[in-house]
């Protein structure tokens, strides 16, 4: 069913044979970690513990370890969760709607991407809990049977359908996740030496034995959880933009919401995943399966989502003016020329401007400038929800409650925190997980018609691809390609 | 297939197939022993023991590990068990008191310097809440918020619980033995109290004297009225702000410190509650120097340099009077003057100032105006100010010189309040003899060789005369806590009388209450008022200090230079710092400048511009060789030229709370000039307001002009509408909502703008009814106070929405942020508005807020996992979080003691629970007392009366500006009030996002003269 143009640009350069693709991918699981990945590790795990202390302040103490105020309620929590939320929509994206849109492209990016997700969506899920006051008592949000009669969840509450979103958009994405990795744990399984990880790897690919039976439920499975995760990609960050959308709030009572929060979760989800992906592909050594195409193409989204988001922010400051109410147009001058002004300055400029370089081949085409700009797109994103929850909040519409709000240093380790246990579950994925998905990378390797999987007789090739293990010689370069053959 | 039937051994042995037939099991059966029958019904067989053991006291495994669980299980509950507080139960129930029945007992608030007619209630033997006295003439059922947080007093750890000799702990009969022996042989003995207006106090005192010839009795107050004594013979005049239809101050904080406030203020409110059909109210000129409370209220406010009020004064009397030129001169002044006269009788100048000259003018002006016999009233004077700065100028000069021999310190701490404590400190110790009765060991207590602290006023008995015929009573309200003796049984006991103080006081009394004594009096200690034949003697007239004309020729040539200061009082504490370790008190707001926690440097604002100094830089004041640092705190309306630091605060031996809060100002009474220096520190302090102006928002509160009023009371305020298909339709007609159907009750409250003056008595009376924490000075600076009840203190500004279009938007809205130079204030009561389409209700995720069958928005503490989205969606911000566990965690001990201790717990309300943390709160309505009043009624086969429940709000309120009721009940207060003012001065906060509240204010008139405020919005 894949169609073979004659002209196509490849997606996986460096002449890749499919047992290039599986000891290129498989080396990182196998070998011993890296000095630099250990300096990583233990860096986001001094971050994760400086996590946990935050949460034992928070837990043990209360809630008043953080900057909040009897006027601003929420600010860096919810700012963090939404955040964080959107970081993870890149990966639903990529996974499911780009699957559907046969944009196979994504294969090279997808499972990172996902890995992404779930622990983004760990990491927001962190902050509904913890901002709670009394958060042993969390389960009460749930639906749950119990004694007192009527006393039940209050489904007029948006706070109970994120409750519902964020669950539903984890344990898909989890699946999904975990579909697409089985084929690839079972690869690792039929190479693994040590009793630990033949183990290990064997209870993870849950018996998988690569026959066509299985490849067919596996593509069918995939489809369908691609079909149940689009909408997904659509509905979570509505849900969650209506926790403000719905409130009385100037500022955040704005029916432009859920497609300006979706752009936006978008937007900033890539800049993410280019992020990550920047930074892997050159720690891992995988320029070859994550191309400039690749960088270029994400760069297209962030342009395309940023450009939405732009002409959100313009549109919410017309119908401010438009409906000549006088707490929703101070609630806009405010936040574009009130004390909070350089959060909005910092938010525009990051978020509206610079993916508008992007236009420039140049700048879509060069790692170190892409990187910046993912930087500054994730640090905007961040600005955004800070401006609009904390500019709303602090003069709302008794001026008598107008205050500042400035964090603690307990906010702050609790942000740098859940970075901190983002990058260590990353880093533990990059390590002990397949980064790319080998199986579906081994598709693409076939771009042209008479182009396919060659062996070229040599390792090195002048592509300045030298990977660290030997391409194994002698494998005939017209080698037959067996789907249910995990070498 | 159902189960194999499974037979008992019972039956099997009982039914046999056939009587000469049987069957046995085996061979036991057949024999049937005595071993075999013990164990032939039972189920199963006797447990064989495995391991016999020839050692009984082995034991077995079975056991050990039985044993082990048991005592795992044993230590893990122990682990996990509450400690156990037991209730006892009475062996013999007192009379009158149930359990959980609260019972009020009327009694006496006065501290020196207010007086309260006050209801204590008690639970369960302990007073818990000070509620004003309905039968009071004089306070007419009002409290100040001092008197409301005095209850807190009574359970203060730091109270001295014992008495001590040296500072060591001792017993009354050893103290009398030693202080009987000195006090023949000590001479020159003085009694130094602040102002006592107990005639059975006095007359303690007087035996006191009477047994030991050199004893004077001297009292000084804090904040003195000497000067106006002076100027009226010795008479403290009654005032009746009820009969003024103008009002001049010159620098009276009548309202908030100045005499007798709650009596003040009920008048004064009472000549500014409009309707139409009385659409006349009183005008209200106020000259003074710092903002005060009665400035902040005033129809038109002149700021004068205290060196300039004499001057007002001289020309004041000089327009009234006709008489000669003034150096004073301005068209506000000459506006009052114009409006005295037009008022002969019906008017009243009063005057804080302490210089016997203004005060002769200010007499002379009243005189001359025929309002002496109406609103002046020298015939029943008013007692509470009796100190003499003279004498007791004299007595400290004496006690330095050595010329003393004993001193009694009767509640009097001279040593922080006096301008000379510290020459007092060096000179106190000295002394061959001194006695402290102060409740702690403060400034002078603990400088007093002997200390015999006085039951606090709730547990003593006690008699009052605040105004000449006006008698009114305390009553112990509760077993005395601590080792402690009545302060007059003290003073008795050391005359030679060894009666008790309740029959001194009793006995006194029978020359007063006529008829059936025994009779009068049980109505008397019932009512705790009475009218009565003085008991004390008529204060004799003095010599008038001095003529009009000797008056005028001193002020012509008062003349200030450089930075004039002005030391004041605070509305909640008091200038003698007899409150400083309340911390209720040191938690209420400033009315106007809404600072908690400590005294400030006032400055106006053009000062700080020009000195470059930012709100909170500590600024070093010098005076007279005397020096304290303070931050700045930028305050409109203080006069150009002049600074004001408020008293009371800076106590070194106050206790826990009190220490170290501000800085003493004692020392600068008298100082007239200072010079300021930056220090380059910087110390915020905690205001719990920090943007001052209403922004034009005139749907969160609204005024207008009385003008406007006369013309058209239906269009003083201003009515949102919002543009629906069939035209502009008033909010509330346009609705997604299904309305809640209230079948039973719907209460409702509404608050008069124009008679709320903004004294903050309801916050306290709040406080104490629902047991709301104190939070400490950083957590107000971390805008975190708990309180459910405050009151948003706007100040005008000189921007306006209409500058829009000549100015720029932004220009304007960054020029609307900063107060006028010399603002009108508003003051606005915000709480719960307990909104019908309750934004918080929807959002909570968990049911925790919802709303009653009664239109009580509810929040039920129990259910709430802290969320923050209800005060997140709350328009009005009155939801309250409790960020930390306020009654145990170690942060708040000092601040919030109250809840850490047993003997602080014992003030709690025992009906409203004391809130964890991490759950939201807010007020509630007291639906606590609704559910009272409901059950009273209930019991009684009744519905609850208009007027039997209210809040604690409204019970305190002093000015009555708060109306609660059913409002589905038509014939209420409140259903009257709002038919009455519907479509005129009634409003709702944030009408046009239409969540419907259940609070209702009545737009503030002001009656300034439209000359002076041209802007005014014409109708």
């Amino acid at each position: 069913m894949q169609h073979i143009s004659a002209v196509r640009e490849p997606l996986v350069t460096g002449g890749k044979t499919y047992h290039d693709v599986t000891a290129d991918i498989c080396y990182q699981v196998e070998a011993k970690p890296n000095i630099r990945w250990m300096m990583a590790f233990g860096v986001a795990l001094f971050f994760l513990g400086v996590f946990f202390y935050s949460v034992y302040r928070t837990l043990w103490y209360g809630i008043g370890e953080w900057g909040l105020n009897k006027t601003v309620g929420w600010a860096w929590d919810i700012t963090n969760f939404v955040w964080w939320v959107g970081i993870g929509h890149a990966g639903t994206l990529i996974s499911a709607v780009l699957l559907l849109f046969r944009q196979k492209w994504r294969s090279s990016i997808n499972r990172a991407a996902e890995a992404m997700t779930i622990f983004a969506v760990i990491c927001a899920a962190m902050f509904p809990v913890l901002h709670m006051g009394r958060p042993w008592m969390a389960f009460w949000v749930l639906p749950l049977q119990n004694t007192y009669g009527s006393l039940w969840a209050n489904f007029n509450s948006p706070l109970l359908w994120d409750v519902f979103a964020i669950s539903t958009y984890f344990s898909v994405s989890l699946v999904f996740w975990y579909i697409g990795l089985v084929p690839d744990f079972a690869t690792i399984r039929d190479r693994a030496k040590g009793p630990i990880a033949k183990v290990a790897y064997s209870m993870l690919s849950l018996g998988w034995k690569g026959s066509a039976k299985a490849w067919s439920r596996y593509e069918t499975v995939s489809l369908i959880l691609a079909g149940v995760s689009t909408p997904l990609v659509l509905s979570v960050h509505t849900i969650v933009s209506m926790d403000f959308a719905t409130s009385v709030v100037p500022g955040w009572h704005t029916t432009i919401f859920p497609p300006y929060f979706v752009a936006g979760a978008i937007f900033s989800g890539f800049a993410m995943v280019l992020t990550l992906m920047l930074i892997t592909r050159v720690v891992f050594r995988l320029e070859d399966y994550i191309t400039l195409e690749h960088i270029a193409l994400m760069n297209k989204i962030m342009m395309i989502t940023g450009s939405i988001v732009g002409v959100a922010y313009i549109t919410e400051f017309f119908i401010a003016w438009y409906s000549q109410v006088e707490f929703e147009q101070y609630a806009f001058i405010n936040r574009a020329t009130g004390p909070y002004w350089w959060a909005y300055a910092s938010m525009m400029t990051c978020n509206v401007i610079t993916p508008q370089l992007v236009w420039f081949r140049r700048v879509r085409y060069s790692i170190p400038l892409t990187f910046i700009l993912s930087i500054i797109v994730n640090i905007g994103m961040w600005f955004e929800r800070f401006v609009i929850i904390v500019t709303s909040l602090h003069r709302e519409y008794i001026p008598s409650g107008w205050v500042m709000f400035s964090p603690s240093i307990i906010d702050i380790g609790i942000y740098v925190g859940t970075l901190g246990l983002f990058f260590t579950l990353f880093l533990l994925f990059a390590k002990f997980f397949p980064v790319i998905n080998m199986a579906e990378v081994k598709t693409i390797l076939k771009y042209t018609v008479d182009n396919g999987p060659t062996y070229t007789g040599g390792h090195g090739h002048g592509h300045g691809h030298a990977p660290a293990h030997p391409v194994t010689p002698g494998v005939p370069a017209s080698a037959p390609v067996t789907y249910n053959q995990h070498d | 297939m159902g189960r194999a039937p499974w037979p008992c051994q019972r039956e099997s042995t009982q039914v046999p197939k056939s009587p000469t037939m049987k069957y046995w099991k085996g061979i036991e059966e057949l024999e049937n022993s005595p071993e075999f029958l013990q164990t032939a019904f039972s189920e199963f067989a006797p447990m064989k023991d495995l391991h016999p053991s020839s050692d009984p006291t082995a034991a077995p495994r079975r056991d050990f590990l039985k044993l082990m669980g048991f005592g795992v299980a044993a230590a893990a509950l122990a682990s996990c068990e509450a400690p156990v507080r037991k209730a006892i139960p009475y062996l013999n129930k007192p009379e009158e008191v149930d359990p959980s029945i609260a019972n009020f007992y009327a009694s006496t608030y006065f501290n020196g310097a207010d007086y309260n007619a006050v209801l204590v209630k008690n639970r369960d033997g302990r007073p818990i809440k000070l509620e004003g006295n309905p039968e009071s003439p004089i306070t007419r059922g009002g409290l100040s918020a001092r008197a409301q947080a005095a209850v807190l007093n009574l359970y203060d750890g730091g109270r001295l619980q014992h008495f001590a000799i040296k500072g060591q702990k001792s017993t009354p009969e050893a103290l009398d033995r030693e202080v009987m022996s000195k006090l023949g042989s000590a001479g020159r003995i003085a009694i130094v109290s602040p102002t006592i207006i107990s005639p059975s106090t006095k007359r303690a005192i007087a035996e006191f004297a009477n047994r030991y010839p050199g004893t004077s009795h001297v009292m000084y107050d804090a904040q003195s009225a000497s000067g106006l004594l002076q100027a009226n013979s010795g008479v403290l005049p009654s005032y009746n702000f009820e009969r003024a239809n103008v009002i001049v101050s010159l620098g009276a904080d009548f309202l908030g410190t100045w005499i007798s406030p709650v009596e003040f203020a009920r008048q004064y409110a009472t000549t500014r509650k409009v309707s139409s059909e009385k659409r006349t109210m009183s005008r209200h000129y106020q000259f003074e120097t710092a903002m005060s409370l009665t400035g902040s209220n005033a129809d038109v406010r002149v700021p004068v340099k205290p060196s300039e009020l004499g001057a007002v004064a001289a020309a004041l009397y000089n327009g009234i009077a006709g008489g000669g030129s003034s150096s004073y001169s301005n068209p506000k002044l000459t506006k009052a003057i114009s409006d005295l006269q037009a008022n002969r009788g019906a008017s009243l100048v009063v005057s804080g100032s302490n210089d016997p000259a203004v005060q002769t003018l200010v007499a002379a002006i009243n005189q001359t105006l025929g309002n002496v016999g109406t609103t002046v009233d020298l015939a029943a004077p008013s007692m509470v100010r009796q100190g003499d700065d003279a004498r007791m100028n004299a007595l400290v000069e004496d006690i330095i010189g050595g010329r003393i021999g004993g001193v009694i310190f009767y509640h009097a701490n001279p040593v922080f309040s006096h301008p000379m404590g510290e020459k007092l400190k060096a000179a106190i110790p000295k002394l061959g003899l001194s006695i402290s009765f102060n409740d702690r060991l403060d400034e002078t207590g603990s400088l007093c060789q002997y200390a015999a602290p006085d039951h606090h006023w709730l547990e003593s008995w006690n008699d009052f005369e605040p105004k000449r015929g006006f008698l009114s009573l305390a009553q112990p309200a509760i077993t005395p806590l601590f080792s402690t003796r009545q302060a007059q049984e003290t003073l008795l006991r050391w005359a030679g009388n060894n009666t008790t103080y309740y029959n001194y006081v009793r006995n006194g009394w029978r020359n007063v209450l006529g008829g059936n004594f025994n009779a009068a009096w049980d109505k008397a200690v019932h009512d705790g008022v009475a009218m009565g034949t003085a008991l004390a003697a008529a204060p004799a007239p003095s010599a008038a200090a001095m003529s009009a004309a000797e008056a005028l020729g001193q002020l012509g040539s008062a003349k200030g230079s450089g930075i004039e200061l002005t030391v004041y009082e605070k509305v909640g504490l008091g200038a003698a710092g007899f409150e400083s370790n309340n911390p209720f008190l040191q938690e209420l707001p400033d009315p106007v400048s809404k600072a908690t926690w400590g005294n400030y440097l006032a400055v106006p604002r053009k000062m700080a511009v020009e000195q470059k100094w930012e709100q909170g830089d500590v600024i070093k004041v010098t005076g007279n060789g005397k020096t304290i640092e303070l931050p700045v705190l930028i305050q409109p309306g203080q006069a150009n030229g002049t600074v004001s630091i408020a008293l009371g605060y800076g106590r070194e031996m106050a206790g826990k709370v009190g220490d170290k809060v501000g800085a003493n100002a004692a020392p600068f009474m008298g100082i007239a000039t200072v010079t300021l220096d930056k220090t380059g520190a910087n110390s915020p302090i905690a205001q719990t307001q920090t943007h001052h102006t209403i922004m034009d928002r005139s749907q969160v509160v609204q005024e207008n002009s009385l003008a406007n009023y006369i013309k058209d009371p239906k269009k003083v305020t201003e009515y949102e509408t919002i543009v629906t298909p069939d035209g502009a339709e008033k909010p509330s007609k346009v609705s997604l909502w299904q309305d809640y159907q209230y079948n039973n009750h719907h209460w409702g409250m509404a608050i008069d703008l124009n008679s709320c003056i903004g004294c903050g008595s309801c916050v306290i009376g709040c406080q104490t009814e629902n047991n709301v924490a104190v939070v400490g000075k950083q957590e107000v600076i971390n805008r975190r106070e708990m309180h459910w009840m405050r009151i948003d203190r706007y100040y005008s500004s000189d921007a306006h929405r209409t500058d829009f279009d000549e100015k720029g938007k932004l220009a304007t809205y960054a020029a609307m942020e900063d107060p006028s130079e010399n603002p009108q204030v508003i003051f606005q009561p915000m709480m719960c508005q307990h909104c019908n389409h309750a934004p918080c209700e929807t959002v909570c995720p968990v049911l925790a807020t919802t709303h009653s069958s009664e239109g009580l928005n509810q929040m039920t503490y129990n259910r709430c996992v802290g969320t923050r989205y209800c005060a997140n969606n709350c328009p009005y911000k009155v939801r309250r979080f409790n960020w930390f566990s306020y009654y145990s965690n170690e942060k708040f001990e000092n601040v919030n003691g109250h809840m850490f201790t047993d003997l602080g717990r014992m003030v709690l309300n025992p009906d409203v629970t004391v809130r964890a943390r991490g759950v939201m709160e807010k007020c509630s309505m007291c639906v606590q007392r609704i559910q009272l009043g409901k059950l009273e009624a209930k019991k009684q086969k009744r519905r609850p009366m208009d007027g039997e429940v209210v809040t604690a709000c409204a019970q305190s309120c002093p000015t009555e500006a708060i109306v609660f009721g059913d409002m589905r009940d038509p014939e209420s207060r409140i259903s009257k009030l709002l038919k009455r003012e519907d479509g005129e001065r009634a409003f709702h906060a944030l009408d046009t996002i239409n969540v419907q509240p259940n609070i209702t204010y009545l737009t503030k008139i002001r009656n300034a003269a439209s000359e002076f405020f041209p802007e005014e919005k014409e109708a």
